[in-house]
């Protein structure tokens, strides 16, 4: 197992520096450079715009070009904004992933708590009543374009109704405490619903799937055989079989949620890393465009990387080869 | 189940894989409904110039964002187009754009898929590692990047773009597919008789893989018109005045429409879902047809 998880981190960091030389290639692809716009100034001498260019290292072959700008992102520098003069990349990421990464739980707790139950049931009763509906749920929830399920919910619940704020993360600045937390989670309501409908429909059936191999499993025979009782058949045999593979595609499934809030987070003008991302290719904003990139893809790769290994510890059965 | 099944076997003893698949694939009612939604969706898109008299593209600055009436049946959007026709003219775009851009990815995945997984070694490691690496990426993060460098987009690019970001998944299903197939003896038999890589691929692999192939083509191309309408609904996919069904809800993104006009994005929202569930229906009828044991439990 150790030796699994070991040869797995190897692979991990080959990954990483081939995702940065991709992005690197993609900002060098990106037209423009620190200069573009001040170099519409003609009172300044082309000459000294090439001086710096020089002293920048922009004019450096290609691979020492590559091996500066990583060690600069290596130590949290994404260098400054060409859109927010003045502001540093970095800055402008912080400010706003704190709100997308709470979305991205609520989402997630919402699809947990509405996906795993109903998906035990469907498979513990399956074709029955409940069982058909969640199974058209799905077929609805996978089919329908989250951005349109969005309009659809600030169209009734926020606008018709009234229920919901239709967009924001606060209504103002000056509540504190507990009615400031509220105040946070009532604005979350309908974009974390939004974010978490594909997800749910997605583990729904993924658990429904699952407990349903387990149940035609032997040893779930024999447990019964035994003369163990149903709730402990359930409990402690049957769900903690079939949660492990719900965990590993959470790892998975990391991805799809993080692409669902850029444009969830735009439907309901959320200020989170999707707004910040759009924004910036509206502005061609580059450096920020590459940095979300990266970021993400890192992230995506820590996820599906933390989904292997912990499907080792908890199946010590795969290897890697 | 399995009595009944030998049984039929014996009676019809000619029919072939292909063939059984499609009997049982007609039998699947869901599948059915699938196709019928798609072909009036289709014909619709087709005979649009003969249900509406309205050019999708011209609006008239006389009439924006009219309601509902005889002329504009779903009123005028904010530029003075008819919506009904943008509605209909719409379905062409989403259509071709989710149907194309599934070719292409389809091409990309069968032939990196084939090459990894009938060779396998070092072209297998290369062509894995890079599926690893695109789909560490989230799609839409590099589709849109992707987008802002290039700085124009054209049904062409953005086909493109769709198929160069989402290959991988199809790849490694071809790969699974031919690594297991690559070991069975009527390959080893195949080639002991002399015939070449590119007969054994083209008689014998593909043949054998088609079934997934075609179920997940399916499938993927209704999350290309998902894509679609996503891109076009936050302004980075086909660009005005051509219509699709993303861009005409992107309207929705003002709250005066999203408010008053109901009409105005709801119509091609349904449309969107309609398409991709009836397209989703297939490509489940396709899988349950093309294996039997995956619905039966």
């Amino acid at each position: 197992m150790y030796k699994y998880i070991i040869r797995r981190i190897l692979v991990f960091i080959p990954m990483l520096i081939m995702l940065s030389i991709i992005v690197f290639a993609l900002a060098k692809a990106a037209p423009g450079d620190p200069f573009t716009g001040k170099i519409l100034d003609p009172e300044v001498d082309p000459a000294v715009f090439e001086q710096q260019r020089e002293a920048l290292g922009l004019n450096d072959p290609l691979p020492v070009q590559y091996v500066n700008w990583a060690s600069k992102i290596a130590t949290g520098n994404f260098g400054e904004s060409m859109y927010y003069k003045g502001r540093s990349v970095q800055s402008l990421i912080k400010e706003r992933i704190v709100n997308t990464l709470y979305l991205g739980l609520f989402a997630l707790a919402i699809t947990l708590i509405v996906a795993i139950p109903i998906g035990i049931y469907s498979a513990r009763n399956p074709y029955s009543i409940l069982d058909y509906s969640a199974t058209t749920f799905g077929f609805l929830g996978l089919a329908i374009p989250n951005f349109f399920f969005g309009l659809i919910a600030i169209y009734f619940l926020a606008i018709k109704l009234g229920w919901f704020p239709a967009q924001g993360t606060i209504t103002s600045t000056d509540v504190s405490g507990w009615t400031e937390v509220w105040d946070r989670v009532h604005h979350m309501v309908l974009p974390g619903i939004t974010l978490g409908l594909a997800g749910t429909a997605t583990y729904m059936r993924y658990m429904r799937s699952e407990v349903l191999d387990v149940l035609g499993s032997d040893y779930i025979r024999t447990a019964k055989a035994k003369g163990m009782s149903e709730r402990n058949v359930l409990y402690k045999h049957t769900l903690r079989n079939a949660i492990i593979p719900i965990i590993t595609l959470m790892g998975f499934e990391f991805g799809a949620l993080l692409s669902g809030a850029i444009i969830t987070e735009q439907v309901f003008s959320y200020p989170g890393l999707g707004t910040l991302f759009i924004n910036s290719i509206t502005n061609r904003d580059y450096p920020v465009i590459m940095a979300i990139t990266l970021l993400l893809g890192v992230t995506i790769l820590i996820g599906n990387l933390l989904a292997d290994i912990f499907y080792s510890i908890v199946d010590p059965r795969i290897r890697y080869d | 189940m399995q009595a009944i099944k030998k049984q039929s076997t014996n009676k019809r003893k000619h029919k072939s894989p292909f063939q059984l698949a499609l009997r049982r694939f007609l039998k699947n009612k869901l599948a059915i409904g699938g196709i019928i939604i798609l072909v009036i969706i289709l014909l619709a898109a087709i005979f649009a110039p003969l249900l509406t008299e309205h050019d999708p593209t011209y609006g008239d600055l006389l009439k924006i964002e009219k309601p509902p009436s005889e002329e504009h049946i779903l009123g005028t959007d904010s530029s003075g187009r008819d919506n009904f026709a943008r509605l209909l003219y719409g379905a062409r775009i989403s259509l071709t754009v989710g149907f194309s851009a599934m070719l292409f990815t389809l091409i990309i995945g069968v032939i990196t898929g084939a090459i990894a997984g009938y060779y396998g070694g070092k072209i297998d490691s290369i062509i894995m590692r890079l599926a690893d690496l695109v789909l560490a990426i989230p799609f839409l993060v590099l589709a849109l990047t992707i987008i802002a460098i290039l700085q124009e987009v054209t049904v062409m690019i953005f086909v493109t773009v769709i198929a160069i970001t989402t290959w991988p998944t199809l790849t490694r299903i071809v790969r699974g597919t031919f690594l297991s197939l690559r070991e069975q003896e009527f390959v080893l038999g195949a080639r002991a008789i002399g015939s070449s890589d590119f007969r054994v691929i083209f008689k014998h692999f593909i043949p054998n893989a088609i079934g997934p192939i075609i179920v997940n083509a399916t499938l993927m191309m209704a999350s290309m018109i998902i894509i679609e309408s996503g891109l076009s609904f936050i302004g980075m996919g086909i660009p005005q005045p051509t219509p699709t069904w993303g861009n005409m809800i992107s309207e929705a993104q003002n709250i005066r429409i999203l408010k008053d006009h109901p009409e105005a994005w709801i119509p091609p929202g349904l449309g969107i879902l309609i398409t991709v569930l009836a397209i989703n229906f297939i490509g489940d009828g396709l899988r349950d047809a093309f294996d039997p044991k995956s619905n039966r439990r």
